[in-house]
């Protein structure tokens, strides 16, 4: 029997177990929402696309599976490609259906046609311009293993509407037909054993080894190899941006985050390490600061399932190309085997004092406001983090409040936090938030957005309203973009340059209540506490929270761009006694 | 024209359009120059061969060919040991040709077995096909003579078949 391209298209996604999607139909993906109607898929239907793609990122982020994003052509094709670049940079599974004008219009300047493919060619792990409906069921089935193989990425197949008007006859193609037409990809997932044993041996070698996790952990699904490492051979761990919940913030083991506003023991045990284990990392010029100075008595060992990440920044001692979760456990293996063997660990104890030294004298601070001044956005964060439900979600935005919620935040368990790491996307937090909801429908998820932030996507609440996605968003309203205005602060000699966002306007409250959410404005620390109370207790409905927090707050510790992490700047409470880092 | 440090990439890929936007693209992206760059199908039509000469030290080779390696349709990658692969090249020029040097130019192409393609009042095309260093030699005498227009094909090469050519590892592909 013939059935249309649109109808292959759904079908082929129900095949792929997609369960929801979020989209926004238009004239040529028109052919696409018509037998949706009768599909089982859900279908969220967001106010801009961008939303759409973030959305899915969201979703992707907690539950592992692919995010779908579905829209039309042109203009929606372009509001995608912010999170198709997101979800490239931080290797988000995530497969985005767009529509295109029909196969003879194609390249004459016609309505809503671009170049799809060619914008997106740089920003997806694949792309494909489907122009055939026979094709279509092959083209689904190499999108998803794709986009949730290997290092996942973004995948993007763009369908011209005649494509999905014509019909076909449907053929669902087999594990042997997907590889036979990817003869090419084979991704390697085995560390090679070779490695495995001389990593073992520098790891049971070691005098100052840290474990530094990178978001592969997570993607992987290792968090519970990688506590065995750790706790095997009692050695301390870094948790990047990325890798936050990989391993628990409550583990004696945990030094937090390293990097630009990382811990100072985070940062500083990377720099005096003999031995970097670095899992599911990339080196990113956020974690090592200026490269040439970067942890300089350390062996890397470097295990990523994408070999191009390997000696891309910093020359691996030992490579191992592998997925995190089956090299992890091969490395347990190999240790144990080592150890039973009669092998002895180097002592660690003298670093491990150290290192729980430095960890001591440096903890993450801020100064409490006295009466009557601003209320502090560090103690915003904490009230939300003692008060929050078990296993609650973290959606973050990108800036100050970001950098606030990675360091203030308790993660305790893998996938409970969201955020834009790679590529810093303003407005990240509200739609990936409810992406998140979508996906973790139990859980409570809180979007933490900075003023800036939530301006850029907050009309996402009302796909939130209307589609019944109740999350809970705090907004660090401090009326300016603080990040950046921190940065002028500091490096550009306090000459504020377009960063004041204007105060009161707009009244975040009217604004959440007119999207169907509810709206509450906290000023002082006394209300901070029963305001979190109230969002917590509404579940029927989104709730946004305007923490009017202190203008001139500053994120600290920094490392200023293309400085070494030798020269951390700490908050100035802990400045006199920055010897002790040494 | 100096001696580069040429590598030469033999990237075997999926015969599918827009494959070679891919790959120019990630040249582009990546912040790469290609030298020259050579494209067609091979012997089966499910794949084509680009030969790629870079001008890069190794250790952005390594990364160009890592790089390479992650897009879906390249389905394998050789580098040639120019010393171990023969390398062609074609080369078409119209040089200016007067009564008076005609002879000598007839004869240099003669020498170089070339070929006259065309010939004007006062004008002729020669054709030369062969190692791009002989190409190098021919192109610097025709210059003497005054070229009107050249246009070369960029080199394809193949490993010579009495050595194996150093193949960089087609395992560990992708990701």
């Amino acid at each position: 029997m013939k059935i249309t391209g649109a109808e292959a298209l759904i079908k082929a996604l129900e095949m792929e177990k997609v369960d929801v999607m979020f989209g926004y139909p238009g004239g040529c993906i028109l052919p696409a929402y018509d037998p949706l109607l009768q599909s089982p898929i859900r279908h969220i239907l967001v106010r801009h696309e961008q939303g759409a793609g973030h959305m899915a990122e969201g979703y992707a982020h907690v539950t592992g599976r692919p995010g779908v994003a579905m829209v039309t052509s042109g203009p929606a094709a372009t509001n995608l490609v912010t999170p198709l670049c997101d979800a490239y940079m931080d290797s988000i599974p995530m497969v985005a259906i767009t529509g295109q004008v029909s196969t003879t219009a194609i390249g004459t300047d016609a309505f809503q046609d671009c170049d799809t493919v060619g914008i997106t060619r740089s920003i997806t792990k694949h792309n494909e311009l489907v122009m055939s409906p026979a094709d279509i069921p092959l083209a689904v089935r190499q999108a998803f293993h794709i986009a949730t193989t290997g290092r996942p990425g973004p995948v993007l197949l763009d369908l011209p509407k005649d494509v999905l008007q014509n019909t076909m006859t449907w053929h669902w193609p087999t594990d042997d037909e997907v590889a036979a037409s990817l003869p090419g990809y084979k991704p390697n997932t085995k560390g090679h054993p070779r490695m495995i044993k001389e990593a073992a041996k520098l790891m049971l070698a070691a005098e100052r080894p840290v474990l530094y996790l990178g978001g592969g952990v997570l993607k992987a699904r290792a968090a519970e190899q990688v506590k065995q490492i750790a706790e095997l051979l009692n050695i301390p761990v870094v948790t990047t941006l990325m890798a936050r919940g990989a391993f628990p913030d409550s583990h004696p083991l945990n030094l937090g985050m390293p990097g630009m506003h990382g811990t100072a023991a985070a940062v500083t045990a990377l720099q005096k390490s003999d031995l970097l284990i670095a899992l599911g990392a990339r080196f990113d010029d956020r974690v090592t600061g200026k490269v040439a100075t970067f942890a300089p008595e350390a062996k890397i060992i470097h295990v990523d399932i994408d070999p191009a990440e390997q000696g891309k920044v910093r020359k691996p001692d030992v490579p191992i190309v592998g997925d995190c979760r089956e090299v992890t456990k091969e490395l347990v293996k190999a240790l144990r085997e080592l150890l039973d063997g009669g092998e002895k660990q180097a002592d660690v104890g003298p670093w491990r004092s150290r290192v729980s030294g430095w960890r001591e004298q440096f903890p993450l601070t801020y100064e409490q406001s006295e009466p009557g001044e601003a209320l502090k956005p560090q103690y915003c964060l904490e009230m939300l983090r003692d008060n929050a439900p078990e296993d609650t979600i973290l959606v973050s935005g990108v800036g100050q409040h970001q950098m606030w919620s990675s360091q203030y935040w308790k993660f305790e368990k893998p996938y409970t936090w969201v955020n834009s790491g790679g590529l810093g996307t303003m407005g990240f937090s509200v739609p990936a938030a409810i992406g998140a909801k979508v996906g973790c429908p139990d859980k409570t998820v809180w979007a933490i957005d900075g003023d800036g932030c939530f301006q850029m996507t907050a009309q996402e609440l009302i796909t939130a309203t209307l589609s019944n996605v109740p999350i809970k968003v705090g907004i660090l309203n401090n009326s300016y973009l603080g990040m950046v205005r921190q940065w002028q602060e500091m490096f550009y000699g306090e000459r504020y340059s377009e960063v004041d966002l204007g105060g009161g306007v707009p009244d975040f409250v009217k604004w959440a209540e007119s999207m169907g959410c509810v709206g509450i404005r906290v000023d002082s620390p006394e209300e901070v506490e029963p305001a979190i109370e109230k969002a917590n207790s509404i579940n029927d409905r989104s709730v946004v929270v305007d923490f009017r927090v202190a203008e001139g707050e500053k994120v600290f510790p920094m490392v200023p761009a293309g400085a070494s992490n030798d020269d951390i700047l700490l908050p100035p409470s802990q400045t006199p006694k920055r010897e002790f880092l040494r | 024209m100096s001696k580069p440090r040429h590598h030469i990439l033999s990237v075997l890929v999926q015969n599918k359009a827009g494959v070679l936007a891919r790959v120019a693209g990630l040249f582009a992206r990546r912040g790469y120059n290609i030298f020259s760059l050579a494209v067609a199908p091979t012997e089966d039509p499910e794949l084509s061969r680009i030969t790629i000469v870079v001008d890069v030290e190794e250790t952005p080779l390594e990364q160009i060919v890592k790089q390479l390696f992650k897009l879906i349709e390249v389905v394998r990658i050789s580098e040639l040991d120019p010393s171990r692969s023969v390398e062609r090249e074609l080369l078409i020029a119209t040089v200016r040709a007067g009564a008076e040097v005609r002879g000598q130019l007839v004869e240099l192409a003669n020498i170089f077995d070339a070929k006259v393609v065309a010939v004007g009042v006062d004008a002729l095309t020669l054709s030369l096909e062969g190692s791009p260093d002989k190409l190098d030699d021919f192109e610097e005498l025709l210059r003497g003579y005054g070229i009107v227009e050249l246009q070369r094909t960029g080199r394809i090469a193949l490993p010579k078949l009495d050595r194996e050519a150093r193949v960089r590892a087609v395992k560990g592909k992708a990701s």
